[in-house]
């Protein structure tokens, strides 16, 4: 609390300064820095040369490769799927559609680890999908498609969230004056319509990404966990601690946050030369 | 094309897409959802009550899963206020103060979003399990935070931390500050001013991100699986249960908890819609659709 009655906060006659200062900023430490800060200090003091050993070995660059190449194909599909899906949850009338719309949300809400076996039960190949893809002779349960489908349920509401408000907004008069000047719909969609979307679609893409990048309880069930083909980051990290095995653990927990950031990192500006491209929106 | 009138079912406004393009659209977005949504969503039920209703509500009844139930229920309990009361304390301090660094608080405090619940799971264990020197010493004192209660409640809060926060943040900067001032102007203290004038405000938000952070944490999966230790009838909560009778083929056991997490979820859907459809006006923008 000493800390934030320091000059940097400006006076005000609002009340509580102390209060909700001294409560955020200590829920905050003990709750998320604190133990992000054990994390990196386990990484220092096993040192930057064992953390790049432990995550140059073969197991786990494959685990690496496989969670952030899936999650990337995953959060792209819902990048295209979320944008469609927006577009006609807010410009179309059908029936059914405020169904469509809530059940948008659902992943949001189903535990994870449910979404892992109801997915699993759906696409093994004795389930409903399953068996149709063994039909045309297509393995999804226990292979890199299954990790990719779980991936999609989990990443799915971002865009759509992010892009609907935007598709409201949009003045009418813009799409008129396009047609107006000529354009056709699909060139008014693609040159004037999709460019307004692009940030928010992006915010949305990026937080599908963090997801999927990060998510364990719906995948394991599905992926089948073959070291070096289906095995996930997050799952190594787990098996490092229940061998006990800390320091791996915390080299390969290090090493998905590094790169996590970077991702997200990267995001953001290519977001920023959008917004400035397209000027505020 | 001639001058004379076009028939009628052929106009379209030039910002409506053709009739068929509509169509297609629109039956892209229903069969997305129906496979990727709908389609888990039955198999939960279906598989469940594979055996019939009584194996389903039977498998509810044993030991195991009734104190996987409790647990649940009571870390939902502390974890949910927990951040509610974060969440307003975080809200006024970034709305009604200014301060050098506030974006970084925001970004700190939205953090957990992007971490990976299992790396979360890790960092907790890190800095209280029975190996650090936090830990060891509260586990001396017979306070252990891994494989113990404590610990599950704490990897609750992280993941679902900014929930709430997140919520009032952009409702309470488009309220401002004129109403509290006025309040206290005239007199009020700063608690009345809080409980009479912004609550009222903020309540729809508030009610919404508790909605959203009740239902993650009820289903917290990642993390709680490495913090928990897996003991069966103290630490395995709902998921970590379903887990387990999974993983031991009880099939229509593990659905039928499934189905009973699901079915939560779909309450938490509803009154989240309502909330959508009835107090649109005071919930963050990005909501109101």
């Amino acid at each position: 609390m000493t800390m934030t009655a320091r000059p940097l906060v400006h006076k005000t006659a609002m009340p509580g300064l102390s209060l909700s200062a001294g409560i955020t900023l200590t829920m905050l430490s003990i709750v998320v820095l604190l133990p992000i800060g054990a994390l990196l200090l386990k990484g220092a003091s096993f040192g930057l040369t064992n953390v790049l050993e432990v995550v140059g070995r073969e197991r786990v660059t494959a685990s690496l490769y496989l969670s952030f190449k899936l999650s990337l194909l995953a959060a792209l599909f819902n990048l295209v799927f979320g944008v469609l899906l927006a577009w006609v949850l807010v410009r179309y009338r059908f029936p059914g559609k405020r169904l469509l719309d809530a059940a948008v949300d659902l992943p949001f809400a189903l535990p994870t680890a449910v979404a892992g076996i109801a997915l699993t039960a759906l696409y093994a190949p004795n389930g409903a999908f399953g068996s149709l893809a063994q039909a045309v002779g297509l393995k999804i349960a226990y292979t890199q498609v299954g990790i990719f489908i779980a991936l999609v349920f989990v990443g799915l509401p971002f865009v759509t969230r992010t892009v609907q408000p935007v598709i409201e907004e949009i003045e009418q008069e813009v799409e008129e004056a396009s047609a107006t000047l000529g354009a056709s719909r699909l060139h008014t969609l693609r040159h004037v319509i999709l460019p307004m979307l692009m940030p928010a679609a992006l915010t949305g893409f990026a937080l599908s990404l963090a997801r999927a990048v990060g998510e364990y309880g719906s995948v394991i069930f599905i992926a089948g966990n073959i070291p070096l083909r289906t095995e996930i980051a997050p799952l190594l990290i787990v098996i490092q601690l229940e061998e006990f095995n800390y320091d791996a653990a915390a080299a390969i927990g290090i090493a998905m946050l590094v790169i996590s950031f970077a991702m997200l990192l990267a995001i953001n500006l290519i977001q920023i030369v959008s917004r400035r491209k397209m000027g505020h929106v | 094309m001639s001058d004379t009138a076009l028939p009628r079912p052929a106009f379209r406004a030039a910002t409506d897409e053709a009739p068929l393009l509509r169509i297609a659209l629109i039956g892209i977005a229903v069969a997305g959802l129906a496979v990727l949504v709908f389609a888990p969503l039955a198999v939960v039920f279906a598989e469940a009550l594979k055996q019939g209703w009584s194996a389903a509500i039977q498998s509810l009844g044993n030991r195991d899963a009734r104190s996987a139930i409790q647990l649940t229920l009571l870390i939902t309990a502390i974890a949910v206020p927990a951040n509610a009361a974060f969440g307003i304390a975080a809200a006024w301090f970034i709305t009604k103060f200014d301060f050098r660094g506030k974006a970084f608080l925001i970004t700190l405090i939205d953090l957990p979003f992007s971490v990976s619940p299992v790396v979360a799971g890790l960092c907790i264990v890190l800095l209280f399990g029975a190996n650090s020197a936090i830990g060891g010493w509260l586990v001396a004192h017979g306070w252990p935070i891994v494989f113990a209660i404590p610990g599950i409640v704490l990897a609750t809060i992280f993941v679902t931390f900014p929930f709430v926060a997140r919520e009032l943040i952009p409702v309470m900067i488009e309220q401002g500050r004129a109403e509290e001032e006025a309040s206290l102007t005239l007199g009020a203290s700063g608690w009345r001013t809080f409980w009479s004038v912004t609550l009222p405000n903020i309540r729809w938000a508030l009610l919404y991100g508790t909605l959203l952070c009740t239902a993650r944490a009820m289903g917290e999966f990642g993390a709680v699986a490495v913090v928990s230790g897996k003991i069966r009838g103290q630490t395995a909560t709902m998921p970590i249960t379903i887990e387990m009778l999974y993983n031991e083929y009880l099939s229509v056991a593990a659905f039928s908890m499934a189905a009973l997490l699901t079915a939560l979820a779909l309450v938490t859907l509803l009154l989240k819609t309502i909330l959508e459809l009835r107090h649109a006006d005071q919930l963050a923008a990005t909501r109101r659709h």
